[in-house]
């Protein structure tokens, strides 16, 4: 393999060398700082006679007398079933102590597109054991349905407890085996105690036995964030398609990946889109994300959740927004809920999940589960409007009907979607939950909710209770 | 090596000289503009997007990692093309028409390889060909000479290419054949096979653009009761993430009354597309009861499958269109999302370092999306028939913001605005499509239809039912100061009556089996059903009788629910009964 000692510029996270062969595109390059530290770099643009390279480790030491190698193939993650239990380095260096890790093969990273002809559409109802997200907006096999969060937000703790909890309830007679997942976690800047809090809980509930771990760190390089979610997802999808493991892939945080995007073409002096993001940045996210789902003729499957917080919570940044528009849906965190106490501080009205029409109903999880989602989607909405309301004209003010609107926006909240990090509900205590909430509206205003299913589960002495208790408190 | 390559460009064939993404450039190739192009020892599809002095720049329709400088460039001499022909029905392609099933076989992989070409169309199937003219009659460029049965509910019109002279059939055959053997004989010689080329950034020729005055009936009720389309006509459903775009867009390929749908899936999810692919064959045409898939071509270029491939798609799609449109059939075409084609256009361009236009938006933008949408029409076609391409686009403005330029700049040409609305999803109001904000420039010219077709008062009812949603409109603002209760009683009534009409008739659930398909007949029901409540309530609040038994009468919530019921008709006579009954035993 040729060295050149031709670097001819430095700039940010790039470096340009002079060639004398044809360079690969995308191909891996190693660059040898004269102090002998070692930096792996991506072809970001080859041209006769002179390339652009990426560096994942940052640019730092390296000077016109590093030696630049071209390794003649592209990013590669060895992969394996061993891979469980494992905790590699934001580049898939393990960094557990653990032994070498024993390729199977060796995966090229940028994952071939998924030929949608190929697919099979995601169907199978998860269990996550969280009301706001099992009864509102469930999440099936095979599904991205990230988590909307903002700073200081309690996302970790929701994602934890998904990863924890997550289960598919198994058809009679079939073994069980089938319902765990494997968890793939892909950390991209975030802090070191954050990474600690997930590390603990790991150990502490066993799950790393079945999870695999890649840690990029806030003073990792910013650049090695674009390799690690690939990583992650080539592993994951080696272990769904091949393996046939149900996988469930965590990327936190992903506002780091994209500002790492926006680091590197801003180097490149590209012409920015919004805020100053890549104008590819859709395109770059799609090829994560799209990275999710089940095939034809295959067991296993890709399940995502990625983590981002929005920049001042606003969900038009170009985060949050190219992300919604490519994920199957979104969990929406809420400031006001979290200081109100909620947990998780899940607001159900602007989260949504796009599948959930065709995973849940009669014999995938109950037969009045859409009503009453929509029902309560519905109720929750016209309390949460008549909340305004109050604050000018107090609650005397409005009539009987509108003030149990008030009262079900209250118990939505403080019970449905309220129930702690540790609490793991069942469907039909989801669903039964809602139906004690939804029978102390009066049965006319059900009218998402069909006649018999009302006649099935409306709770006639609910109502009634909810009537005397109003009665008690208007005198 | 480089010294290998530098010898071996002799014919035209070139080689790379840079590699940047989907973008490469080549020296030494001889191609014209817009040239199909094989790139690289792989032999990657690409096309001529720019020339300057010895550099050709192309881009590229799959990935190019691993492709290096010096690697050899061949060029094919020809446009981007479709074939066109039987067979494109029930199929499912990708941008460059290449047939994902076939894909799939050939790369023997549920991942999309690189490098493997396949035609449009199978070339080896035969096909039963029933001719329709004979040896001596004279025939044009357009006209039909035969048929085949595509699929059930399609049958195939073989016709002579716009590009041929046309004359006198010399020898026509009856059977079955494949798409490259000749059917008919000229006695100039050229040669008719069910197979033509197409290159899809041309529209196809017709005689005259007529104004539409039929609707493209949708099966929904927001829109052929307020919104309607016409059959040639254009739309654009702009919206933000999660709005329902995707649902409208399925549910009009699923239950327009066109003959062909044509729907291009451009830089969306791979699940959207896998959706189709396994409900359309299980569900019924409207029309006739046959599987969907029979009147349905697909083109899914998903968001993660190559850039420029995205840009391509919707040529390729309104190409498809407009050769069923030439047999005389009425196509509907459905770009979901026109969004991310302006979005491969800025890339492709940006990478050109072209001058940026509006948010980094080429200047020719606009340009490009008034030419798509202007193959949109009903047309005479050169064989006399009449056929129409409708196309509908959704549109993704970043932020839900429609101030952007891909939204004005559609708004600017297309004649129905489908605007979707954030906060009505969020309170699952679906369709989340705004009544205040959309419009349709068909309705005066569709009314004649509706009053033949389906009630002579249409027009007066709609126009009532958009009073009192603009009353209600009014009303909320006061109410969101003072309270309902604080209102005069007719305008409580007001209040109640448009809450029906939100809930009872725009609201319509696309995933409740009832609901997801409504009859014109049907939504004409609802209204008048509802209208006849506000008649009959305002006659009682007239005689005296308080607001509040009015609104209590236990027929009235039966409005929310006549869309859920099979036998709607029955329904809506015991209802519109039941409620005058009610409502005069109040006084
Ligand atoms: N008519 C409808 N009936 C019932 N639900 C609907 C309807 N329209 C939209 N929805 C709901 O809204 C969700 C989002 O709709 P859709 O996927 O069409 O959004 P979109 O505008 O295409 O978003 P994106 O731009 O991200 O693709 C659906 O998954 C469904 O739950
Ligand atoms: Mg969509």
């Amino acid at each position: 393999m040729k060295e050149y000692k031709t670097i001819t510029e430095v700039s940010g996270p790039l470096v340009y060398a002079e060639v004398d062969e044809p360079i690969g595109y995308d191909e891996i390059v190693e660059i040898e700082t004269p102090s002998g530290e070692t930096k792996r770099g991506q072809v970001l643009e080859s041209e006769e006679g002179i390339v652009a390279i990426q560096v994942f480790e940052g640019t730092t030491g390296i000077d016109r007398n590093a030696s630049v190698r071209f390794l003649g193939e592209t990013l590669k993650m060895p992969v394996t079933e061993d891979l469980l239990g494992r905790v590699l380095d934001g580049s898939g260096n393990p960094i557990d102590g653990g032994p070498e890790i024993v390729p199977d093969e060796r995966r090229d990273i940028v994952g071939a597109a998924i030929n949608p002809y190929s697919r099979e559409y995601p169907e199978d109802f998860i269990q996550t054991g969280v009301s706001a997200i099992d009864g509102m907006n469930t999440l099936v096999r095979g599904q991205k349905l990230p988590i909307f969060s903002g700073s200081g937000l309690p996302h970790n703790d929701l994602a934890l407890q998904i990863a924890r909890q997550a289960t598919v309830p198994e058809e009679e007679g079939e073994g069980d085996d089938g319902s765990e997942f494997a968890v793939i976690f892909g950390a991209m800047g975030i802090t070191q105690e954050e990474a600690n809090e997930f590390m603990e809980d790991f150990e502490r509930t066993g799950a790393l036995e079945r999870s695999v771990v890649f840690m990029n760190l806030a003073d990792d390089p910013a650049v090695e964030r674009t390799v690690t979610p690939r990583l992650a997802l080539t592993t994951a999808e080696y272990l769904a398609f091949d393996k046939g493991y149900h996988v469930l892939v965590v990327l936190t945080d992903m506002t780091n990946y994209c500002e790492a995007l926006r680091e590197i073409g801003a180097a490149r002096e590209e012409v920015p889109g919004r805020r100053g993001y890549p104008g590819y940045m859709y395109t770059d996210l799609a090829q994560l994300y799209e990275r999710a789902g089940r095939l034809k003729d295959r067991d296993g499957s890709v399940t995502q959740i990625p983590i981002l917080t929005m920049p001042g919570d606003d969900d038009t940044h170009p985060i949050p927004d190219l992300t919604g528009y490519i994920t199957e849906g979104q969990i929406m965190m809420d400031r006001p809920l979290h200081s109100q106490g909620v947990q998780p501080p899940v607001n159900v009205l602007p989260s949504l999940s796009r599948l959930m029409d065709d995973g849940i109903g009669e014999g995938l999880t109950r037969a009045d589960h859409a009503d009453v989602s929509d029902q309560m989607y519905a109720a929750y909405a016209e309390g949460e409007d008549l909340r305004d309301l109050v604050n000018i004209v107090g609650r005397e003010a409005l009539s009987e009907r509108d003030n149990k609107y008030l009262d079900f926006a209250d118990a939505f909240e403080s019970q449905f979607v309220e129930q702690g990090f540790d609490t793991d509900r069942t469907i039909d205590e989801t669903l039964e939950l809602g139906w004690d909430l939804l029978s102390t509206l009066p049965k006319t205003e059900l009218n998402r909710v069909d006649e018999e299913l009302i006649e099935e589960h409306y709770r006639e002495d609910a109502a009634a209770a909810g009537d005397e208790a109003e009665e008690v408190s208007a005198d | 090596m480089s010294q290998a390559s530098e010898t071996e460009t002799t014919d035209g064939t070139g080689r790379i000289k840079s590699v940047s993404g989907p973008v490469v450039t080549a020296v030494d190739l001889d191609a014209r503009m817009n040239d199909v192009v094989y790139v690289g020892d792989e032999g990657l599809m690409g096309e001529v997007i720019e020339i300057e002095g010895d550099v050709t720049t192309i881009q590229v329709y799959e990935e190019t990692s691993g492709i290096a400088p010096g690697e050899p460039v061949e060029n094919t001499g020809e446009p981007l093309t479709v074939d066109l022909g039987p067979g494109m029905l029930d199929a499912i392609y990708d941008g460059v028409q290449r047939p994902l099933d076939v894909l799939e076989e050939k790369m023997g992989s549920a991942f999309l390889d690189r490098g493997v070409d396949a035609p449009g169309i199978d070339l080896e199937k035969e096909w039963e060909f029933t001719p329709e003219v004979e040896a001596g009659d004279s025939v044009e460029p357009g006209d039909v000479v035969g048929v085949v049965p595509e699929t059930v509910t399609i049958d195939h019109k073989v016709m002579v290419p716009p590009d041929y002279e046309g004359g006198v059939v010399e020898s026509i055959e009856e059977g079955s054949f494949n798409v490259e053997e000749a059917v008919v004989t000229l006695e100039n010689g050229e040669e008719v096979t069910m197979r033509q080329e197409w290159p899809v950034r041309e529209k196809r020729p017709t005689v005259e653009k007529r104004t539409p005055r039929e609707p493209l009936v949708s099966g929904q009720r927001i829109l052929d009761g307020l919104f309607p389309i016409a059959k040639g006509g254009t739309a654009a459903i702009p919206g933000p993430f999660g709005s329902g775009k995707t649902v409208t867009q399925h549910s009009l390929a699923k239950f327009a009354d066109a003959d062909i749908v044509v729907y291009v899936g451009c830089g969306e999810r791979g699940n959207e597309m896998t959706e189709v692919i396994e409900d359309f064959p299980e569900l019924e045409d409207p029309k006739n009861g046959n599987s969907l898939m029979a009147r349905t071509s697909l083109i899914a270029n998903t968001s993660n499958m190559p850039v420029a491939a995205r840009e391509s798609c919707v040529y390729t799609g309104i190409t498809i269109a407009e050769y069923y449109r030439d047999m005389g059939y009425d196509v509907a075409l459905m770009a979901d999302s026109t969004s991310r084609w302006a979005e491969a256009m800025r890339e492709i361009s940006s990478r050109l370092e072209e001058m940026p236009g509006e948010e980094g938006y080429p200047a020719y933008l606009a340009a490009r999306l008034a030419e798509f949408y202007e193959r949109a029409g009903y047309f005479e076609n050169l064989n006399g028939t009449e056929g129409s391409v409708s196309a509908i686009g959704a549109v993704s403005p970043p932020g839900g913001d429609f101030s952007e330029p891909v939204t004005q700049n559609t708004l600017r040409i297309v004649k129905t605005f489908w605007a979707l609305d954030a906060d009505l999803a969020e309170r699952r109001h679906f369709p989340a499509i705004n009544w205040n904000e959309s419009y349709s420039l068909y309705q005066e010219q569709l009314d004649p239809w509706f009053q033949e077709n389906v009630a002579e008062d249409w027009s007066e009812r709609r126009q009532w039912a958009v009073d009192t949603l603009d009353e209600e409109g009014e009303l909320q603002e006061i109410v969101q100061l003072v309270g309902k209760d604080a209102l005069p009683e007719d305008q409580q009534l007001t209040l109640e009556v448009a809450r029906y009409l939100r809930e009872g008739y725009l609201q319509q659930n696309a995933f409740i089996d009832v609901d997801m398909y409504c009859p014109p007949e049907k939504t004409y029901a609802i209204l008048s059903t509802i209208q006849t409540y506000n008649d009959e309530a305002f006659d009682a609040l007239d005689a005296g009788v308080p607001i509040e038994d009015i609104t209590a009468i236990d027929a009235a919530p039966k409005l929310n629910r006549i869309a859920t019921q099979e036998d709607w008709e029955t329904y809506v006579a015991e209802l519109k009964e039941e409620l005058t009954e009610q409502l005069r035993s109040l006084y």
